[in-house]
């Protein structure tokens, strides 16, 4: 732990300016951008210690995202009504997502260890789902588990668009006397989850972005993800050498269930509604792209792909028709033309030390 | 005993519907071992060409009567041909460059197709964004009724053509020359090559039979459900999901597995809504799929099979 520290505080740093300076200075459609860009890189990441690492084809991201923003919603808002009797903000600083300066309390509320756990708990939540989708269908090859995940995304989807109508501020004493589990069950329904206190902000994105990247350029570097690799480039090799396939396979797998939680609980907590039918299988055919874009086995590729993919929609508003006619052709023609993707598994300094190496033309 | 057997004949015709799709999933895994992911949007694809088709030839869901019997038998055969060219150019095009590639370079391509065929779709100057209403090919007539079931002709007609189809596709794969062939490929492709087989032909024979069936399970979908989906609809991806479900429960490669598996399907779906649940009628599918996954991976008739190195 103490190695990942410096780069945890280093993101931390990084996080804290984006809030404090960069964001003012761009405006709320700029800032909005940036807090979008830093939920995709999550989930782009995430999928890429399935898709990338690992070489299982995880197409259900979405779902896990709905599962954790369902969760996370669902434990600040009658959280919320519970401890304080509404569902005001109650957060300090770090959380303030109105005007910068019209803000005058403590970095730090109340709220705030709330939304904390309200995050952790989500990611938990799509963690466990992981866990169950993944250990039936990760014994078998690939292909399954697209199968199982894209199927999967659907249920969690269609279980999340049946449950009851949520519970509103009218209705206090019933949220007071209802115990958890019947509190699961009212959740919206088709109409979505609505009137979450947002906390989100590019503070804890960013935050949470750095942990992403410090777990995953880790991972790929320690014996656990070289395994991770050598799974991918042959699952009958990797066995034979001693790796249990299927174990890691699922520890793979449920960490990527995790942070996609976390990403879902993030977003339904900046937005401050969900609803399942915005997160079916278009949006994790969205984030497998960036993951395809960026390189399957590149952190930073994908990182990188989150990004532009982020901002391109913006810029390509008038062609907003086209766009998953676009994305889709891109598919194809990178498969054929370039199937590792832009970065392959380098990363971005892998390149500037190759082109370093060249221009020196020395042997280093 | 009303419900009992309603349950059951809705079961069969939906389950007949669901092998049929299934069998375009079979065949191409029996020869290529990939999930062609686009198979359920040619399906759909099936479905609005046959109202596309339809709508040309001046019929209309409003009309309120029924056209000939053999303009419904031409509107079949229109978007079988249709999605038949259609799965011929989606091989070549996204699945042939690829032969040698990683299955999961040709499983991202697939993809591709899939979102790229939804997303056409979708367009205004295709079918539009909107759903449609399907005109009635046939008459709404009754045909005769047990303890209180009714029968209906669309319902009859639907299960014929089904059966028919699969006695066909098992007819040509076990019966004739192409068929032989079509085996030997799936065996090993290189001894199949050598016994002076054209491999390719084969393979584009095989996605044009699968797509062929797809349309057809796509116009019977269309005939008996007549409300038609957007083609980027959740429903569709569903039904083309629970369709390789089939395909898995049975035994993938195994053409009587997909029939047996579909109809096993469409059983539990219909039991599932008519005696637990309408709710989760999705989750009962899936449960039996990850049963099947823990269990019997190789699905009821299918062989289990040894990876060499």
């Amino acid at each position: 732990m103490p190695r990942a520290l410096a780069p945890l505080l280093l993101g931390g740093v990084i996080a804290l300016i984006l809030h404090l300076v960069v964001q003012p200075a761009v405006g709320g459609f700029g800032s909005n951008l940036i807090l979008f860009a830093g939920i995709n890189i999550i989930l782009a990441v995430s999928l890429t210690v399935v898709n990338g690492f690992t070489g299982q084809f995880s197409i259900g991201h979405a779902g896990f995202m709905a599962l954790g923003g369902y969760t996370a919603a669902a434990l600040m808002y009658y959280g919320s009504f519970k401890i304080y009797g509404n569902a005001n903000f109650h957060g300090g600083a770090l959380s303030w997502t109105g005007r910068v300066g019209g803000f005058s309390g403590p970095w730090m509320g109340s709220g705030d260890l709330l939304f904390v756990i309200a995050c952790l708990a989500g990611g938990i939540v799509a963690a466990a789902a992981g866990w169950i989708v993944g250990l039936p269908s990760l014994r078998l090859r690939g292909d399954y588990l697209a199968i199982v995940t894209l199927g999967f995304g659907e249920i969690a989807r269609v279980i999340l668009q049946g449950t009851d109508a949520q519970l509103r501020r009218s209705q206090l004493d019933a949220i007071r006397s209802a115990s958890p589990l019947q509190l699961m069950n009212k959740l919206g329904g088709a109409l979505g989850f609505i009137g979450i206190p947002p906390y989100t902000t590019v503070f804890w994105v960013y935050v949470w972005v750095a942990i992403m990247l410090i777990v995953a350029i880790r991972l790929k570097r320690s014996s656990y993800g070289r395994a991770l690799l050598s799974i991918r480039e042959d699952e009958i090799a990797a066995q034979a050498v001693g790796i249990n396939n299927t174990r890691y396979k699922v520890r793979a797998f449920v960490l990527s269930s995790f942070f996609a939680g976390v990403a879902g609980a993030l977003y339904s907590l900046q937005i401050g509604s969900i609803n399942a039918g915005e997160l079916g299988f278009q949006r994790s055919f969205e984030i497998l792209i960036m993951v395809v874009l960026g390189g399957l086995g590149s952190v930073t590729g994908a990182a990188l792909a989150a990004i532009i993919l982020t901002a391109l929609p913006e810029v390509l508003r008038f062609v907003d028709q086209y766009r998953m006619i676009v994305y889709s052709l891109l598919l194809i023609v990178m498969m054929i033309v370039r199937p590792q993707g832009l970065f392959g598994v380098r990363e971005v300094w892998d390149l500037m030390r190759r082109r370093r190496r060249q221009v020196t033309g020395g042997d280093a | 005993m009303t419900l009992l057997i309603q349950t059951l004949t809705d079961g069969i015709a939906v389950g007949a519907l669901y092998a049929l799709i299934a069998l375009g999933y079979t065949l191409v895994y029996g020869i290529l071992q990939f999930i062609n992911f686009a198979h359920s949007d040619v399906f759909t694809l099936g479905a609005w060409l046959s109202f596309a088709i339809a709508a040309a030839l001046g019929l209309s869901a409003s009309a309120g009567q029924s056209p000939p019997w053999y303009l419904g038998l031409a509107v079949l055969l229109a978007a079988m041909v249709g999605c038949g060219i259609v799965g011929f150019i989606i091989e070549r095009l996204a699945y042939r460059p690829l032969r040698q590639a990683p299955r999961l370079n040709v499983l991202i391509s697939a993809i591709g197709v899939s979102l790229l065929l939804q997303n056409i779709g979708q367009l205004p100057h295709a079918f539009g964004p909107y759903p449609r209403a399907m005109p009635a090919l046939l008459p709404d007539r009754v045909i005769f009724t047990i303890v209180g079931v009714q029968f209906r002709l669309v319902d009859m007609v639907v299960l014929a053509t089904a059966l028919f189809l699969m006695v066909g596709i098992q007819w040509l794969v076990f019966h004739t020359k192409v068929g032989t062939a079509m085996r030997a490929v799936s065996f090993n492709h290189q001894t199949a090559a050598l016994m002076g087989i054209n491999v390719s032909a084969i393979i584009s024979m095989t996605f044009v039979l699968g797509s062929m069936l797809a349309a057809a399970a796509g116009f019977l979908y269309a005939m008996k459900y007549a409300q038609l989906k957007q083609t980027a609809d959740s429903v569709w991806v569903l039904l083309g999901l629970k369709a390789f479900v089939a395909a898995v429960v049975g035994g993938i490669g195994n053409i009587r597995g997909a029939m047996l598996g579909g109809i096993t399907i469409g059983l539990i779906e219909f039991f599932g809504v008519a005696y637990l649940s309408d709710k989760y009628r999705d989750v009962y599918v899936f449960s039996l799929l990850i049963i099947v996954l823990l269990v019997r991976p190789s699905g009821i008739l299918g062989n289990a099979t040894v990876e060499k190195v």
